[in-house]
């Protein structure tokens, strides 16, 4: 090894420890930024490196390519709104995945004649699920740009279509572990992986992005851990299991938080069939509440819980649902956020968008401290929010979402929905807690209402 | 690959997700939006291979010009999810850190 490839390894190696560091500075809003400087220092670190010590021999590939993604992704950095983060998110798993299974695909054709078996079953890993994850990712911020139907594509034997061309790729990979020759096989995986990603993500709904999201974000992290198992580097297998690791406690997490197994979630196609739930209808009728009766209701109470969900993203309500707040608390009423795991549409959504619109984290309240709460509030606000506040899921063994853990809004007081209409919301699930006799519908687009009923509050 | 090299690899593989597991469930949720971010920024790490893939003389000569545009748009991809993902998280991380010396002034 000559000096410079030890220097090489010395960067890797600092970036790896400065990585963790980060991770683990990310336990509390008060450290987590400087955490990132750090990490960002060990990503320099580790390009200077390469750049030192790799024996590069063609400089302009390499400065077109990065200048070109400094300014893409700066202008995503800079433009991009808090709102539109889950679509960023997906993005950019369809990037790095990519970026895996392209090295994968140069790794074959550079190296392809001197690997030995076990490299090959790791490039044939990367390049799966490099591109499975690639396209996967795609449609998934497709899903929630809007540019493609939220609703669950599905259709006849579409678990068995998906079955066969997952079988088809798994077995090219094979093929092509054994027989190196057969280079055909190779491009076959890598064809398949890619349609093989759309076909999993299409069944999948909306309401259930989060899960998928975690999902596709540990898939990018294995991908390019296996591209460090590939080009035997550390730095990469680390950073990459990381990131991997990361996104499968992420899936659990929002699985349990929605009381649904993966495989449930991914070959479910939940919120397509909906017609025996609506059976159960309550029968109730849904009482509408005046603006003024509402900011009546809320200026006099003691306490006011808000409840947001997917709605307050987006009718981009955070900022009016911040000054409420506020108005609130100026008249001396303890104002505090009710937040699901679920709600929005990847972990952490409506933490980020109040964030945004200057609410103290202190203010936020994770579900297990808030929910023996409801009983002594007031008011419960419910903003945009269906299946995280729907006691069915609690009460009736038959739900759809039977035993998925709740925010019991229905305990409080009295409680106020903020709804765009009458409509069932995205799952097409009757909701109970509309007709309850301590609910009211305020009915609009939640900024609108939330801004009028600041300017009534300021007015009683 | 040498057996001896896969056991390495093996190990590291392990600890790090042994590590991982350890660091990453200590983190609030918070601060989950972020933190997916974040990972993906550092899993921008494949962009050295990429460099390498773009730079670098491969073995067979013949595949140097696909090698090089294939690590050219490989870089391009992992680059804007490195600047473009500490970037994002930056601000994120910003909002959650401001608010405390807001709250601070709104209570004084």
């Amino acid at each position: 090894m000559t000096l410079t490839s030890y220097f090489m390894e010395a960067t890797y190696l600092v970036a790896s420890i400065l990585f963790i560091l980060s991770l683990k500075m990310m336990s509390h809003p008060e450290t987590a930024r400087r955490g990132m400087f750090l990490a960002e220092g060990g990503m320099f670190a580790a390009i200077i490196g390469t750049l030192v010590g790799a024996h590069i021999v063609t400089w302009v590939w390499i400065i077109a390519g990065l200048a070109l993604g400094s300014i893409i992704g700066a202008w995503m950095a800079i433009t991009v709104p808090m709102t539109a983060m889950p679509q960023r998110t997906a993005l950019s798993h369809a990037f790095g995945a990519l970026a895996a299974a392209l090295v994968g695909v140069g790794e074959f054709l550079t190296h392809a004649s001197e690997m030995t078996v076990v490299t090959r079953g790791a490039l044939g890993f990367e390049v799966m699920l490099g591109a499975l994850t690639t396209t996967g990712s795609l449609i998934a911020a497709g899903k929630l740009q809007g540019i493609i139907a939220g609703k669950p594509v599905q259709f006849r034997g579409q678990n068995v279509i998906n079955l066969l061309i997952g079988l088809s790729m798994v077995s090219s990979f094979v093929i092509f572990w054994m027989h190196p020759e057969a280079v055909v096989f190779f491009y076959t995986m890598l064809g398949l992986a890619f349609v093989f990603g759309i076909m999993l993500v299409i069944p999948i709904g909306s309401a259930d992005m989060p899960v998928v999201m975690s999902l596709l974000n540990s898939y990018a992290g294995l991908a390019a851990a296996a591209t460090g198992f590939v080009l035997q580097n550390n730095v990469l297998i680390i950073a990459g299991t990381l990131d991997g690791f990361s996104g499968f406690i992420l899936s659990v997490l929002m699985c349990k938080a929605m009381n649904r197994s993966i495989t449930n979630v991914l070959f479910g196609g939940f919120g397509a069939v909906i017609a025996e739930a609506s059976a159960a209808n309550s029968g109730g009728v849904m009482r509408e509440i005046s603006l003024d009766d509402a900011a009546m209701q809320l200026a006099f109470a003691n306490r006011v819980v808000f409840v947001p969900g997917y709605g307050l993203a987006t009718a981009q309500a955070q900022h009016a649902c911040r000054e409420l707040g506020e108005l609130l608390e100026a008249r001396g009423v303890t104002v505090k956020y009710a937040i699901h795991p679920v709600a929005g549409r990847m972990p952490g959504h409506m933490n980020v968008l109040l964030a945004e619109a200057n609410v103290p984290y202190s203010s936020l309240y994770e579900m297990e401290q808030i929910n023996p709460e409801f009983p002594s509030t007031d008011v419960a606000v419910v903003i945009g929010a269906n299946d995280v506040v729907n006691p069915d899921a609690r009460d009736n063994p038959k739900s759809l979402i039977a035993g998925m853990p709740i925010l019991e809004v229905d305990r409080a007081k009295s409680v106020i929905v903020l709804k765009r209409g009458q409509g069932r919301g995205f799952s097409g699930l009757e909701n109970p807690l509309f007709f309850k006799s301590c609910t009211t519908m305020l009915y609009g687009d939640a900024k609108s209402s939330l801004s009028h009923l600041a300017q009534a509050v300021q007015h009683v | 690959m040498n057996p001896a090299v896969l056991i390495a690899s093996v190990y590291v593989f392990a600890l790090a997700a042994f590590l991982g597991y350890q660091v990453i469930s200590r983190v609030p949720p918070l601060l989950h939006t972020p933190l997916m971010s974040a990972t993906n920024a550092i899993s921008g790490i494949s962009l050295i291979g990429s460099l390498v893939l773009a730079g670098a003389m491969p073995h067979e000569a013949k595949a140097q010009l696909p090698a090089h545009i294939l690590g050219f748009v490989a870089v391009t991809t992992a680059t804007v999810n490195v600047v473009g993902g500490f970037g994002i998280t930056d601000r994120m991380l910003k909002m959650f850190g401001k608010r405390k010396a807001d709250t601070k002034a709104v209570t004084k």
